[in-house]
């Protein structure tokens, strides 16, 4: 009699620890995908600034053609792989991302530019921008590591197994400037 | 990340437990020794703490944000502030955009309500606004936004409740003895003997040490949760620097914050009440010093809460941590170096001085219902709300401006 019970015993909290580690896949595969929408909202919000900010540039630097072009291009590349897998959609990113630093770098040279109220509330909205793409990032990478530690690790792994769990693809950013040494200031 | 969280959690909540106990022990005694029942102190203790926790949870975000007079913002009236917001939302994962208030008051300091994430809000001085550069305000607006996502604010009011509970409790009881006592002790004609003595006793002891004892446990609890929240700062912005030079300039600062009281202090990210030059690691005060937050956040190596708990250590020298369990965290530190400081800072911090105050003022204005009219000479007029004109005249060049 007693070791029916047990017998019962074991396979209850069998079953329970294999749904407890079948919901915690699900949540984090969800929080995974959701991580990735909010990557993509503030990709798409990016795609949308950068026209007017040309608008509001073009008048001031007219020698800085190939800049500007490259931004444009970069942007529109980057909207064409927006259907496209995680790696290749970070490759183009990284290009966007890399091509917008370099004409916030060279607004430093054009003071009158510096000055015009619509130019400073559409580079508080770009830097904030790119600041959500970074940090959605960092929680999309975070809910990605979460997510491929229970798909590896025991015991969850063999639940994983059985129900199919794939691993997640971290957004990497490849920029080189991006991967620079943090700066520290000691003053 | 977050099992450490919840680690912490549990640990805080064995603390509340604590506390609760002190309540159920100073009721059940001092039912004992006045009613004779300690059922019906215990009763009475449960009915008051029921009734005030109810209050504090559906009530307490309004009560709160009407005590210190702040006023709601939208994205419009500080974009700069409510992008800060939304970033720090996004990076901590929390699902629904907390509401965001402005609090009228050059003392620079901040603070979050809500008792459960999706109705959250962060309020922030004018004060913070006009002194702190982005990248300061962002980790001032991440240890806020911490403080939801870890749901220390539901904590910190059910334990305020405790806690207020437990003195109030105290303090009628002082008054019966007293009074009763006045009265010639009429009860003494009961007759229970050396019991009865020993229960009164007990009863006293407990009135005295209760509140004291639930005063330091809250104290505890308040302190983790700061340094919690600090940690959980560095992690989102992944910049502690961010917040240990805003903590600097706050702690720098003279100005008291006007609509602060003993009740609402451990919600601010400083404690508003703190004396200048108060010695380090007390434990009457609700805050961790500023000085011991700024240098483990400048000591942290990366920007995980693993690092966080090393630096903790270093600083205290022990092998007690905050972050429980994260010392024993793999693949986390990988992921999470320091970021380097925005472009803001440096060179143009000055003139960046001078845009935030004009900024900040402005909002303040506005907020109050100011009209602001930009003269053609440069003068900016200021038409307050009462004003029933319809033309106003420039002071310095006399050209006229409708009013709308």
């Amino acid at each position: 009699m007693i070791a029916v019970y047990v017998i019962v015993g074991i396979v209850v909290i069998l079953l329970i620890l294999i749904i407890a580690n079948y919901n915690g896949l699900v949540r984090l595969r969800n929080q995974t995908k959701n991580a990735w929408a909010q990557i993509d909202v503030q990709l798409k919000r990016r795609y949308d600034l950068i026209p007017n900010l040309m608008e509001t540039v073009k008048g001031y630097m007219k020698h800085e053609r190939e800049t500007l072009e490259a931004v444009t291009n970069a942007r529109n590349l980057a909207q064409q792989k927006a259907g496209g897998s995680v790696g290749e959609r970070s490759r183009a990113e990284s290009e966007l991302s890399g091509a917008l630093g370099r004409l916030l770098a060279v607004v430093e040279n054009y003071p009158d530019l510096k000055a015009n109220q619509n130019f400073l509330a559409l580079q508080e909205e770009l830097t904030s921008t790119e600041n959500k793409i970074g940090f959605s990032r960092q929680y999309y990478n975070d809910s990605v590591l979460r997510l491929n530690n229970k798909v590896q690790m025991f015991p969850s792994n063999i639940v994983a197994a059985i129900t199919g769990f794939k691993l997640g693809e971290f957004f990497e950013i490849t920029v080189a400037e991006e991967r620079e040494a943090p700066r520290v200031s000691f003053t | 990340m977050w099992e450490q969280i919840r680690d912490n959690q549990v640990r805080s909540v064995i603390l509340t437990v604590a506390m609760g106990m002190v309540l159920l022990l100073l009721g059940y005694f001092l039912g004992l020794s006045f009613m004779g029942s300690g059922l019906g102190g215990l009763i009475i203790a449960l009915a008051i703490w029921v009734i005030m926790s109810l209050v504090a949870y559906f009530q307490g975000d309004g009560i709160f944000l009407a005590l210190s007079r702040a006023r709601k913002i939208s994205r419009d009236d500080h974009p700069r502030l409510y992008n800060i917001v939304e970033e720090m939302k996004i990076a901590s994962g929390l699902e629904k955009m907390p509401d965001i208030y402005i609090i009228d008051d050059p003392a620079p300091n901040a603070f979050a309500t809500g008792r459960n994430p999706d109705k959250a809000a962060v309020a922030v001085t004018s004060g913070l606004l006009q002194k702190l550069n982005r990248d300061e305000l962002q980790g001032v607006i991440g240890h806020e936004i911490a403080h939801v996502r870890n749901r220390d604010v539901l904590l910190m009011a059910m334990c305020g409740v405790l806690l207020g509970t437990i003195v109030i409790l105290a303090w009628y009881a002082t008054r019966i003895l007293f009074f009763s006592s006045m009265a010639g002790g009429r009860r003494s004609s009961s007759g229970g003997g050396q019991a009865q003595i020993i229960i009164l006793a007990i009863g006293i002891v407990l009135m005295i040490l209760a509140p004291i004892a639930a005063q330091f446990i809250y104290f505890a609890i308040s302190r983790r949760r700061e340094y919690l929240a600090d940690a959980s700062a560095a992690l989102y912005t992944r910049y502690p620097e961010g917040l240990a030079s805003a903590l600097e300039k706050i702690a720098g600062s003279t100005a008291q914050l006007k609509s602060a009281n003993q009740a609402t202090a451990p919600m601010y990210t400083v404690n508003p009440f703190r004396k200048k030059g108060r010695v380090a690691s007390d434990l009457t005060s609700t805050h961790p010093p500023i000085s011991e937050r700024v240098r483990i956040l400048r000591a942290m190596a990366g920007a995980s809460l693993a690092d966080y708990e090393q630096a903790y250590r270093t600083a205290h020298g022990g092998q007690k941590g905050v972050v429980r369990g994260a010392a024993g965290l793999v693949g986390e530190t990988g992921a999470t170096g320091i970021r380097a400081a925005s472009s803001e800072k440096g060179p143009v911090e000055k003139e960046d001085k001078v845009a935030r105050t004009r900024e900040t003022s402005d909002l303040v204005w506005r907020l109050n219902k100011y009209q602001t009219i930009d003269c053609d000479c440069g003068v900016r007029l200021r038409v307050p709300p009462k004003f029933k004109g319809e033309m106003v005249r420039c002071p310095r060049c006399g050209r006229v401006h409708s009013t709308r």
